[in-house]
């Protein structure tokens, strides 16, 4: 009796719903989602609460990976950041760290993450510009002056050459006493969405995920407090994928990187539980919040289900997110400070475990530091002022959020069969399969702008005359010139026959199938440099070119 | 090898009487961030326009080269890395000292305004910033590279 009352209520509600004025637009998600104007206890039928989300610290982990969650302490600030040379860095640092940012993120120039020195012809006009330069042991150790490297956490965004930067981490820590057990961190380390997505890729993929598999194994045996991989959607998302893409292709490749650990020898369990996974967050409030609570809940499943997982923190997807790149403009800049704190409460509203939040004029250049501060307190404000800590997965029972929460995961799931079928992830990089959905994605998400199916404020609406110029932070080429000087000047010191010596070791390591970080690490306390380590590594793994689809 | 010339003599005008342009895009400089030359390069190729991409982590030397045995009219330049002060300039010179000026250089990336204007003195055709509608682009190329007046 009462069911059919309700039914008469919502027809009644239909009725004037449909008689009444509606937009033509936002009848779907960024991601092309269709969406119910409005979503009812009859959206989730057979909905089943233990099923779905249980308990925050619980099995599938929908409502958050620990128990307490923001109760028991915020999420950690992780402000990525990076410029010019090592000293300059390292100044930055200390001036984040006394406002009150919990947590360093090592953002590196273009040569650096793509495993040339800063004298190599290649690097000409890149060095210290996207980050900061990194040519041998004796940068990191300039980055790090003055860190309490057993009380911080570091993480590094670095991918190809990511093995050789972790091992001048370790010989950094060692040189100030701090044992490997002791040092906390992550690297980036997803080598398999640079072919999806970044393209900061330099070896074939075999050897590329060797190298993976070996940063794994040995922070598995000697350094527990270590994330050797950061399993990464931001760039295949900021490269143009819709968020179920984003989300599919990132827990792939994940799965890849458990079959390939577990391929070499090591028990899931001994592994799984320091992986660690790195999203966007985009603009649409509600796709991403579902997109960060899916992510949860599928990595729980396939990591009991499919590898069979026993320790529960194999279980758990912890996450770090950046707000969307992307969806800032260069019009009306200051706009961008609205637009990162939206993502920012999306995320947080997810249950992200750290975030970073960009600078407003991220779409021109590097950060000022007025607007890296801008970013940072915009966190501050959500944490202290919004009182959205209080209470745990706040929008859990939501009918439209569960109800996009299950469409998300039976998208992944589409697209897990899809890849399968295709052979794999390999297989995929391969036949060019990720590439061209994102490209597709990326082509329709402009067409819609450009027809006007979509508002950006500032760019096909709303739109001012000039924009009135905003400052910039500009890398003078000084920093290249001193960073080569202080290059050679390393070259000429050192002893020349020990670093001969260490890089035909690594050749003859690298063509049998010991674990090379034994090896990097040798060679970075001889002060062999990052071109050197990696062009050695070139002759026996070779490199790496694709096919451009568009 | 002006443009002009190329215009009158070659068989690929369409029936309105307008040229068919060739056009190589690239990306130069180390990062890999090619979603906006690849939407790029989608939105000529469908307004007609002869589209070869280059691919990632060209030199100026292999961008010009591959410019001239394509015989293009124009090369598309993306850059995000910040070295478009250093490599862009290059282009310029290495098109001038293969005699091959006719050939237009245009750009977009991540490039600051005060860097784009220092670029179009040095006779960068035109220099699209973040934002830049997809039509405003294929619109420059189909007249003949003419940027939009101010």
């Amino acid at each position: 009796m009462a069911l059919r009352r309700t039914k008469t209520i919502r027809e009644e509600w239909e009725e004037h719903y449909r008689g009444g004025k509606q937009s033509p637009r936002e009848g779907a998600t960024i991601s092309g989602v269709p969406l119910q104007p409005l979503y009812t206890p009859e959206d989730l039928a057979g909905w089943d609460y233990e099923e779905k989300l249980g308990y925050p610290g619980h099995f599938p982990y929908t409502r958050g990976v620990y128990h307490s969650m923001y109760r028991g302490r915020p999420w950690t600030i992780r402000q990525f950041a990076g410029y010019g040379s090592a000293e300059e860095t390292n100044r930055r640092y200390k001036f984040l760290l006394a406002h009150g940012q919990t947590g360093l993120s090592v953002a590196f120039d273009m040569p650096t993450l793509m495993g040339y020195d800063s004298d190599d012809p290649l690097s000409r006009g890149e060095v210290g510009h996207c980050g900061v330069a990194i040519d041998s042991l004796e940068d990191m150790e300039t980055l790090l002056n003055g860190m309490r490297l057993d009380s911080i956490t570091t993480s590094m965004t670095i991918n190809s050459p990511a093995a050789i930067l972790y091992a001048m981490y370790i010989a950094a820590g060692e040189k100030t006493g701090v044992s490997l057990d002791r040092l906390g961190g992550t690297l980036q380390n997803d080598i398999l969405k640079e072919y999806i997505a970044q393209k900061e890729y330099i070896f074939p993929p075999e050897p590329s995920m060797r190298l993976v598999v070996d940063t794994i194994v040995f922070a598995a045996r000697h350094m527990p407090r270590w994330n050797a991989v950061s399993i990464s959607g931001y760039h295949i998302r900021e490269a143009g994928s819709t968020a179920v893409q984003e989300l599919a292709f990132t827990l792939a490749d994940g799965m890849a990187y458990v079959e390939a650990a577990m391929a070499a020898g090591l028990g899931v369990d001994e592994f799984a539980p320091r992986l660690s996974f790195f999203f966007d967050s985009h603009i649409d409030f509600f796709e991403e919040i579902a997109k960060f609570r899916a992510a949860r809940r599928l990595w729980a499943r396939i990591m009991r289900d499919r590898y069979g997982a026993r320790d529960p923190r194999s279980w758990m997807l912890r996450f770090h997110t950046q707000t969307a790149g992307v969806s800032l403009t260069r019009q009306q800049v200051e706009n961008n400070v609205s637009r990162t704190a939206v993502e920012a409460m999306a995320a947080v509203l997810g249950g992200t475990n750290s975030l970073h939040t960009n600078a407003m004029d991220e779409v021109l250049a590097l950060p000022t530091e007025r607007a890296a501060q801008i970013a940072l307190r915009t966190q501050q404000i959500l944490a202290h002022e919004t009182g959205i800590t209080n209470t745990i997965d706040p929008l859990g029972g939501s009918y439209f959020v569960e109800r996009l929460t299950d469409e998300m995961e039976a998208g992944a799931r589409r697209y897990f069969d899809r890849i399968e079928e295709q052979g794999g992830v390999l297989a995929c990089i391969e036949n060019g399969f990720f590439q061209r959905e994102i490209a597709d994605a990326a082509f329709e998400f402009e067409r819609k702008l450009e027809a006007g199916e979509r508002i950006v404020v500032g760019v096909n609406e709303y739109r001012e005359g000039d924009d009135t110029p905003v400052p910039t932070l500009r890398i003078g080429p000084e920093t290249e010139a001193a960073q080569v000087h202080k290059l050679s000047a390393l070259r000429a010191r050192r002893d020349g026959s020990s670093v001969q010596i260490r890089l035909e070791e690594l050749k003859t390591v690298a063509s049998g199938r010991e674990n090379l970080m034994p090896s990097l690490i040798a060679c970075v306390k001889a002060y062999v440099t990052e071109g050197e380590i990696m062009g050695a590594l070139k002759e026996v793994f070779g490199v790496y070119r694709e096919q451009s689809i568009y | 090898m002006s443009t002009a010339s190329k215009a009158s003599t070659e068989p690929g005008a369409r029936q309105a009487g307008r040229k068919t342009y060739r056009v190589l895009t690239c990306k130069v400089g180390l990062d890999g961030h090619d979603r906006g030359v690849k939407v790029v390069s989608r939105a000529l190729r469908d307004a007609g326009v002869e589209v070869i991409y280059a691919g990632l982590r060209q030199t100026p030397e292999m961008v010009v080269e591959a410019a001239i045995q394509e015989d293009v009219d124009a090369i598309g330049v993306s850059l995000h890395s910040g070295a478009h002060m250093t490599l862009i300039p290059r282009i310029l010179e290495l098109l001038k000292e293969r005699g091959a000026q006719g050939i237009v250089v245009f750009g977009g990336g991540i490039i600051p305004a005060d860097d784009a204007r220092q670029l179009r003195s040095m006779g960068v055709a035109e220099i699209f910033g973040p934002g830049t509608a997809l039509q405003d682009i294929v619109e420059f190329v189909n007249n003949g590279f003419t940027p939009k007046p101010a």
